[in-house]
């Protein structure tokens, strides 16, 4: 067995025996960048030296007793939109290409402080608006389980990062899927934390009130040790809930008995694939055996969620990156007379072309005479979503489903028209628009050993339900121990 | 639906983006399709439903008015582009 194929929790118990020391842990995980990097290319910075020095460092902490972390040692990946002092973030945008931070992201210090190594920022697809990790202005990131595939995304380099063993966990962020969705594709566990648990602070943002840093790790035990270190108040984000959080580790225990657990029917009816839907059909059976009571049920308002996510995500968006000038940071284009026409000419070198679609769709939805049709119907009809979810949530602990429709897609094979691709999230942009917590573990694989995702999603701030749901899947039936091929796939995609 | 050429044009404007003529053209059949397939939200009566800016109350956050650490000109300015004496340098103005 080698150090980098193993978990945090296992890795941890070892550091704290003496075991190992996180320097040769550290110098696994690099070993193993510099033999599959590559092949995959989950990374956008590798930050070699900086990891090999840090290490030491904690190495020196774990042997003072001087920490107490259970992550202390442990080599991590961050989403190259979680903002690290003096280690360059790049949104995988041409725009900020150049940009070094000056400060650290409240989910990065908290990572530093709990004692972890970083390796390195991941790949992603341009201000996390894609799903497939194709967007990214500097490379393709492929899928560890078939390199022919995408790893999903946005937060693909993350995911594929921690299926391919180039990390021990990583952080993505989620805005309408981006965590759930690659760690879906990548056979591994990907948790979107209620809204408000994990701040902000330093997460370039894409859509403030959807966007959201969650975990993905190889099982859910790590989850909850990672949802320990990065969940908490933070003054520094207004929208970061002031509440006290549990130790998450203590909702891993056996025994899901008489947990309510709610199967949309439209979760898994026309669009949802043939093998997707046995896999979560079977999961469902197995959650039932365990003692868990399942029921089918209608959630009317899915069909409503896509339309009203791109309407509000890509409003945010428009104003959230009308920041970009090449005034104070960034790119800035060469050729320029005025100001406007540096403004402009910044802007329409800079962005990438889905960045552009984006916050033209908002700019569109946000102006004079467009404003109620659009972006104020698609508030509203928010809030009957989230009624709607509530009302369930009357009835059930937990709703459960696929994480995506189908597996993994072939790399540069574009899903058609631009709404083809956005439908694609229907399953995931619920928890955005609601606010609610969402877990996705490894369920099953199809004809061509691509991984499928099973999505828990939970009352505002039940991550602990999740949690314990997903151990107990996870320890009946072990698709998280099995290991990513790294090779092209031979079989051809089911049909 | 198609949005027409110069409605795209005064959007870009706004947004400060140039297209080029292909990008123009795509874009109005892109944002075109999002837009009607938007119109699917019609189909709700939302007349007396209240909208959802955002999930948790916001409330401000204060603190007491005392000098804290906090960034030098030097780290502020470190990803500047065009700078002189403590200044971001933009083309003139007026």
């Amino acid at each position: 067995m080698k150090l980098y194929e193993l978990t945090a929790h296992e890795l941890g118990d070892m550091l704290k025996k003496g075991d190992i020391t996180s320097y040769e842990l550290t110098r696994s995980i690099l070993y193993r960048v510099h033999t599959v990097e590559n092949n995959i290319g989950s990374y956008i910075t590798i930050c070699e030296e900086e990891a090999m020095k840090r290490a030491e460092l904690v190495q020196k902490k774990i042997n003072a007793g001087l920490t107490r972390s259970p992550l202390a040692g442990i080599p991590v990946a961050l989403k190259d939109n979680i903002c690290t002092e003096g280690i360059r973030t790049t949104c995988a945008s041409k725009m900020l290409h150049n940009f070094i931070p000056p400060y650290n992201a409240t989910a990065a210090s908290r990572l530093y402080e709990a004692d972890t190594v970083l390796i390195g920022k991941t790949n992603m697809d341009e201000f996390s608006m894609g799903s497939s990790t194709e967007n990214s202005f500097f490379k393709k990131t492929r899928n560890p389980w078939n390199t022919e595939h995408t790893p999903g995304g946005s937060s693909g380099g993350s995911a594929a990062a921690v299926a391919s063993d180039e990390t021990i966990f990583a952080l993505g962020s989620d805005t309408g899927g981006s965590v759930r969705q690659p760690a879906s594709f990548c056979g591994v566990v990907g948790l979107k934390p209620t809204y408000g648990a994990v701040s902000r602070f330093g997460l370039i943002a894409f859509a403030s009130s959807l966007d959201q840093i969650g975990p993905i790790t190889k099982d859910v035990t790590d989850c909850a040790l990672v949802l320990n270190a990065i969940a908490g108040h933070d003054k520094k984000d207004s929208t970061c809930a002031d509440i006290k959080h549990p130790d998450y580790t203590k909702a891993l225990v056996k025994g899901i008995k008489g947990i309510r657990i709610g199967v949309p029917s439209e979760y898994i009816g026309q669009g949802v694939s043939a093998r997707v839907r046995r896999a979560v059909l079977d999961s469902i059976s197995v959650l039932k055996d365990l003692g868990a009571e399942c029921e089918e049920f209608s959630l009317k308002m899915t069909q409503y969620a896509i339309p009203a996510y791109y309407i509000l995500s890509s409003a945010e968006a428009s104003s959230n990156l009308a920041r970009y000038d090449g005034v104070k940071y960034g790119y800035r284009t060469k050729e320029y007379e005025d100001l406007y026409e540096m403004y402009v000419n910044t802007r329409s070198e800079g962005f990438g072309r889905e960045v552009k679609r984006r916050i033209m769709l908002g700019t569109y939805v946000l102006s004079s005479g467009y404003y109620d049709a659009y972006y104020k119907k698609a508030l509203k009809v928010r809030t009957l979503i989230y009624e709607e979810f509530e009302k369930a949530f009357e009835k059930y602990d937990v709703i459960a489903g696929p994480a995506a429709p189908s597996t993994s897609g072939k790399l540069g094979e574009k899903n058609g028209t631009p709404l083809d691709m956005y439908l694609g999230d229907i399953f995931t942009v619920p928890a955005n628009i609601t606010g609610f917590p969402a877990l996705v573990l490894p369920c099953g694989f199809d004809r061509d050993n691509l991984p499928i995702g099973l999505q828990l999603v939970g009352k505002a701030f039940g991550e602990s339900t999740l949690l314990k749901v997903g151990y107990n899947f996870e320890q009946s039936t072990g698709y998280h121990k099995r290991r990513a091929s790294m090779e092209r796939g031979e079989h051809q995609n089911e049909v | 639906m198609k949005i027409g050429k110069d409605t795209i044009e005064y959007v870009a404007k706004l947004a400060r983006l140039k297209l080029t003529e292909k990008e123009t053209d795509e874009m109005s059949h892109e944002i075109g399709a999002v837009l009607s397939y938007a119109k699917k939200l019609d189909e709700l009566d939302t007349s007396a439903v209240k909208p959802m800016e955002h999930i948790i109350p916001l409330r401000n956050v204060f603190r007491n008015d005392n000098v804290e650490k906090s960034l030098g000109l030097e780290e502020l300015f470190s990803n500047t582009p065009s700078k002189e004496r403590g200044y971001f340098k933009v083309p003139n103005t007026f």
